[in-house]
């Protein structure tokens, strides 16, 4: 079952909304509706976030992000459209049947915390229990819990003005942790937090959310944030979703013009994963074969090296052009290993970022492994220095004006002209890790 | 050609009108201001003759404690030495008593304007009928109710408490619609998103962030009564403010004087002390803030 699932929702407002969802099935505008004193903040959203999801709705200030994710737990009601939580229809719940909903399943993070100055931390904490009407003990108990799991242990006899403004956002996590909702909604939850401080909230978020496995709903003007920790993310303009996928899909695909420019400045190198820039190896060989079947293999390809797989397709080495000359040369049987040249492998999960390292201090190339350990592709330096600047030149700066994207804490990618003219006829980059390579004794480039 | 317009223009008697429906009124409900006027009376005495019947040092010696309490051992000091000057002047009993006239006129007051002033946040169509009500009630000359008040409940001290509790009355309820309007939006939301009750919300999160807000109002509402407790000596109502009439009818300056400087220290002492309970940096000195901060300690520490 779908945690939340919204269908052709529309929010308008003004007077008499309901003409203004007409008027825009209709094909009219969001202009249009302006003119006749109507405001469309959200136009025909259809989305799905299963459970366990993180999924990132995105969009600038006016996109109507913030409207979307208040029609989630009905602080908005939709104009028109269905919205269901946990295959529930909210639509059309009675105001107890809804308080019902958000007591028992949706809790919310808010961006300037919204704590309650004249509480306590702990009372802060154990609030959405207190309106429950949970006992003083039990509260006491999840809250102290609650506080423990975002790291404020001993914090919870204090005021909220005592803390600073990241301890502040955590106690309002705390405070949507202690509900126990399987549904969390966060409203640029980290957007008042200092890089640093934000920095260390998201990589805390993914801790726990893999700890405890709730559906998060997580709203951002950020996109460095967006793809740090959305599974899918939503792209919104103008009340209407633009595209949806995973920050690779985005970044690689994007559906229009508007994606494409926006994630134009994002640093590809945090998002993109091994899986995303691999290629198949241009040959490959069977551990089992000799010297002989080496040197052939690669004058047939035309190739320096070649990686030797193990019958269950774990790479076994990679061998090198001079050393299999030699070792045909001195009738060698048993397959020549570099003494000097190791192969470097990592998982097709890790970002491109954590591969420049690697590629530096190996002369081979680097080779992606599945979860079983077996070879799903490899990485040569070139492949990995065209992927980190391929940005530029695809979509072109014809209009200057990309949107902003807020200053993010990490550091831009390296002008990808620079590497361009350092890498003449780059491969191009290989789409979403959707290129299975195949292995074969002699795979033909 | 202007004579003739003004000729034409019909003289409009809203004077009569207003005159006349005061004569419906007394006619027709004058038992529920008999009611009225029992209740607010035998108030006001209960609550001067309790203040009378302290002797005047344990008088004193509560208000000094009081003041401690509330706001600073300096506040304590200030008060005691103004205290010892009123009852030098021999205004204390005067005093006691208009400071009966202006506490009850001030409950009353509260307990009507504090509603309102939540009704008013909550709905904007309220706020624009109460809106002009409060103006005109504060901007209408304070004699003018002074009138009416005194054929509906005859000569003496209900009168001069009826007219200073519609005197008195706006601050209380524009500052509360004021606090609860202005307490963060997204912290309502969170009542909300975690299925708090309107109920819980208007008492776990308005009124609580509201509170420095409506005790500037109660302020407000004090320091007005006690202009207004003046005026009231008029009709009769015992006090400084008959001092102060008294004086006038004789050109006494000397009681004048006394009188007066007596509900300059009433006046003072009501601000500062109600001032304090609104805000939190004024009574950092205060016995309670000390006590508060000794028990916090205790807590923390285990």
């Amino acid at each position: 079952m779908t945690a939340i699932s919204a269908s052709g929702l529309y929010k308008i407002f003004g007077r008499r909304p309901g003409r203004g969802v007409d008027a825009l099935r209709n094909g009219r505008t969001r202009e249009d509706l302006l003119r006749d004193g109507l405001t469309a903040a959200v136009i025909d959203a259809s989305f799905d976030v299963q459970p366990g999801e993180i999924f990132v709705v995105m969009g600038l200030s006016g996109s109507g992000k913030s409207t979307l994710i208040r029609m989630v737990n009905g602080l908005i009601p939709a104009t028109a459209g269905q919205l269901e939580i946990q295959g529930r229809e909210i639509e059309h719940l009675s105001p107890d049947a809804l308080r019902e909903v958000r007591r028992s399943t949706i809790s919310m993070v808010f961006q300037h915390f919204a704590l309650l100055p004249h509480r306590t931390v702990g009372e802060n904490a154990a609030y959405g229990l207190a309106v429950q009407g949970v006992n003083r003990a039990d509260r006491e108990q999840a809250a102290q819990e609650a506080l423990e799991l975002v790291g404020l242990k001993g914090w919870g006899g204090h005021l909220p003005g005592e803390l600073s403004g990241g301890m502040q956002q955590r106690v309002g996590l705390a405070r949507a942790l202690a509900a126990k909702t399987d549904i969390l909604l966060m409203d640029e939850a980290f957007s008042a937090l200092d890089p640093l401080i934000r920095r260390g909230m998201q990589d805390q978020l993914i801790e726990l959310q893999q700890k405890l496995d709730k559906t998060i709903l997580f709203i951002t003007h950020d996109l460095n944030e967006a793809m740090r920790l959305g599974d899918r993310i939503a792209m919104m303009r103008d009340g209407r979703i633009e595209q949806i996928g995973t920050a690779e899909q985005i970044l690689n695909e994007p559906a229009n013009n508007y994606v494409a420019q926006f994630v134009h400045d994002v640093d590809r190198s945090r998002v993109l994963t091994a899986a995303a820039i691999m290629e198949p190896p241009p040959a490959t060989l069977g551990s089992g074969a000799g010297p002989q079947a080496a040197h052939k293999l690669m004058r047939e390809n035309h190739v320096q090296w070649l990686l030797v797989v193990n019958r269950d397709r774990t790479p076994r080495g990679v061998l090198w052009e001079d050393d299999v000359a030699d070792a045909v040369r001195t009738h060698r049987t048993d397959l020549p290993w570099s003494p000097v040249h190791e192969m470097p492998t990592v998982h097709e999960s890790v970002p491109l970022a954590d591969l420049f390292a690697l590629s530096a201090q190996h002369l081979s190339p680097i080779v992606v492994t599945d979860d079983r350990g077996g070879v799903r592709g490899v990485i040569p330096r070139v492949t990995l220095l065209a992927a980190a600047g391929s940005g530029e030149g695809r979509w072109g700066d014809e209009d200057a004006e990309a949107p902003p994207v807020s200053a993010g804490d990490q550091p831009s990618p390296s002008p990808a002209s620079t590497v361009d003219a350092v890498v003449p006829g780059s491969p191009a980059l290989a789409g979403a890790g959707s290129t299975a390579p195949v292995l074969q004794e002699s795979d033909p480039r | 050609m202007t004579p003739t317009i003004l000729t034409a223009f019909p003289r409009i008697p809203v004077g009569q009108w207003a005159s006349d429906a005061i004569d419906w009124l007394t006619l027709h409900a004058g038992g529920v201001f008999d009611a009225i006027s029992t209740v607010m009376s035998s108030l006001v005495h209960s609550l001067s003759n309790a203040l009378l019947a302290m002797p005047v040092p344990v008088g004193v010696a509560v208000f000094v404690l009081l003041a401690w309490v509330v706001r600073s051992a300096r506040f304590a000091i200030a008060t005691l030495v103004a205290l010892l000057l009123v009852v030098g002047m021999a205004q204390w009993d005067n005093a006691m008593l208009t400071l009966a006239l202006v506490l009850i006129a001030t409950l009353t007051a509260i307990i009507i304007a504090v509603p309102i002033g939540i009704l008013a946040a909550r709905s904007s169509g309220v706020s624009a009928v109460v809106k002009p009500l409060l103006d005109f009630m504060q901007t209408m000359p304070a004699f003018v109710y002074l009138i009416p008040a005194v054929t509906f409940f005859s000569i003496g001290v209900v009168p001069g408490l009826i007219s200073t509790i519609i005197f008195a009355l706006p601050p209380g309820v524009r500052l509360t619609e004021l606090g609860i309007r202005q307490v963060p939006e997204e912290t309502v939301e969170a009542g909300y998103a975690f299925g708090a009750s309107p109920r819980q919300i208007l008492f776990g999160i308005q009124l609580p962030l509201a509170v420095p807000t409506i005790m500037a109002g109660i302020n407000q509402v004090i320091m007005l009564a006690l202009s207004m407790a003046v005026i009231a000596g008029m009709v009769g109502a015992d006090g400084l403010g008959k001092e102060v009439v008294s004086s006038i009818s004789t050109l006494d300056i000397a009681k004048g004087v006394e009188a007066g400087l007596a509900v300059v220290i009433v006046a003072i002492y009501l601000d500062r002390l109600t001032g304090a309970l609104g805000d939190k940096t004024l009574r950092r000195g205060s016995l309670l803030a000390q006590v508060q901060r000794r028990r916090r300690r205790t807590v923390l520490a285990a």
